[in-house]
């Protein structure tokens, strides 16, 4: 029994149909890590990319070295320091939230650099062009530099969507009841792990196939008509 | 309160470069340069690559910042402002009211790729003059037909030719109704048979309008029928100036004469 549910352990059929409910709560968890990690990553991700394109070196060596320091350790790592460190600071946060953040804070090293790669694949003639008409600075980059740096980013960031998707099990290591940790709990409590596992196997896969095709449907209906991608 | 420096050459001169330095790390582009442009004066810059010339449109348009000198346009400091009577470096919203006196085209064209013909034009007329969107679009329209490419005002860049993408590139720029045009190799990019239609749309430009035009070329023969004025630079500073049935006809200066030799040279053998 978990989250109250009974299963039943009949044959394995039944028992697979017994414990779905209680893995699907398993799976919102993971969605809402995953969304939550996302979110963070993608601003955090902003907010990086942003310093690092200062030209002031004060600010944007802090930066790269940060995003350095993201990319070359483990997320694991990243989750116990997050986890164990910062009560020792009076930060105490959620399970849940610690985990998420963690997820969000080692992908926005990553995005950053999608971002940079999108704004810098803007030529220097584009925004050149742009002040010998005078269009202001802020209109600069929103209507001349975002909308052709956009469809390149959007398809990466999406990736990463679906790598933080799969990250998510990491959590369980800090007690956090999504869908991996559920469906070993099952496994310790009835002795069958090969229906559960192959469950998260499925469930993952359905999953990963519609952020997917998620991610292909916004890649295609994106407007970028007239902007040469490749 | 400014001018002890203008030796007034022609008579009104709406550009004033005067000892103008600019650098690139060690290499030094522009060499206490001193230039002026009357108003109304259609003048050719040609010269070696490397000579300092594309900079020179550069720096009029704020593009390139210089190391020192004095630059005014249309009787303006253009890269400083006076603060107390004192020239202080320009503030953006100082450089931006220069930028309304002058248009440029570049090379590359540089349309918005993401922009129907129409929108490129039309952007900065709404958004930057302050135009309905009628107004803009009627003028958009205008200068489309200037340039000989209305029918073509849905499309995307992506879609035209380069001849016909420089074309709505100098109605872009016109369209912001600037004194001074700067044209920075406009036909370089184009591959050779598309170079016409672009240099019979700035002859035109230059025939029917009094603007003051400044242009950057390879195009000699073009060079010498469209301007007042040619000047020869080379190693950042202006080597001779001169009409250009003079210039062509009887250089003074023997790097002018060695220039336009070997110019000649390749461009036969090419």
């Amino acid at each position: 029994m978990l989250f109250g549910i009974e299963w039943n352990t009949a044959n394995d059929w039944v028992f697979a149909w017994s414990i779905l409910p209680i893995l699907l709560r398993g799976l919102i968890v993971t969605i809402e890590a995953t969304l939550l990690g996302f979110v963070v990553g993608a601003a955090l991700g902003l907010v990086l990319a942003a310093l690092k394109s200062v030209r002031f070196r004060l600010i944007s060596w802090p930066a790269r070295v940060f995003t350095e320091f993201l990319r070359d350790t483990p997320l694991l790592v990243q989750l116990f320091f997050l986890y164990y460190v910062l009560p020792e600071y009076g930060l105490v946060l959620p399970a849940f939230l610690t985990g998420a953040l963690a997820l969000g804070v080692q992908y926005s090293a990553y995005m950053s650099e999608v971002y940079r790669a999108g704004l810098e694949s803007i030529t220097r003639g584009q925004v050149e062009a742009a002040r010998a008409l005078d269009i202001s600075p802020l209109r600069i980059f929103t209507v001349v530099i975002l909308p052709q740096a956009i469809p390149r980013i959007i398809p990466a960031l999406g990736n990463y969507l679906v790598s933080i998707m799969k990250d998510v099990p990491v959590l369980s290591v800090v007690s956090i009841l999504e869908l991996l940790n559920v469906a070993r709990i099952i496994g310790d409590r009835s002795f069958n792990y090969m229906v559960p596992l192959t469950l998260v196997g499925v469930l993952y896969l359905i999953l990963t196939l519609v952020a997917s095709a998620g991610v292909r449907y916004l890649d295609e209906h994106l407007p970028k008509r007239g902007i040469p991608l490749h | 309160m400014n001018d002890t420096s203008n030796p007034s050459d022609p008579a009104s001169p709406i550009i004033v470069m005067d000892q103008v330095v600019k650098r690139f790390g060690d290499a030094l582009v522009l060499d206490h340069l001193d230039f002026q442009v009357a108003k109304g004066e259609k003048v050719t810059i040609i010269g070696p690559s490397g000579s300092g010339k594309s900079t020179v449109l550069r720096i009029l348009m704020t593009l390139e910042t210089i190391d020192s000198g004095l630059i005014h346009v249309a009787g303006k400091p253009l890269w400083h402002e006076y603060r107390d009577g004192r020239p202080v470096p320009a503030s953006e919203a100082h450089l931006r009211a220069m930028r309304k006196e002058m248009g440029m085209v570049f090379q590359q064209f540089n349309l918005f790729p993401h922009m129907t013909v129409r929108r490129n034009i039309t952007e900065s007329p709404i958004h930057v003059l302050g135009l309905s969107k009628a107004e803009a679009e009627q003028r958009a329209h205008e200068y489309l037909e200037l340039v000989g490419m209305t029918e073509h005002a849905d499309k995307f860049p992506g879609q035209l030719s380069g001849g016909q993408q420089q074309r709505v590139a100098i109605a872009r720029a016109l369209a912001m109704r600037p004194n001074i045009m700067l044209f920075d190799e406009p036909t370089s990019a184009l591959d050779p048979e598309l170079v016409g239609e672009v240099l019979t749309v700035i002859r035109r430009l230059s025939e029917e309008h009094d603007l003051t035009m400044l242009l950057v070329t390879h195009e000699m023969e073009f060079a010498r029928q469209i301007s007042d004025r040619v000047c020869f630079f080379d190693k950042g500073v202006v080597v001779e100036q001169a009409p250009p049935e003079e210039m062509f006809a009887e250089p003074r200066e023997e790097r002018t004469r060695e220039f336009l030799k070997t110019f000649i040279r390749t461009r036969q053998g090419a």
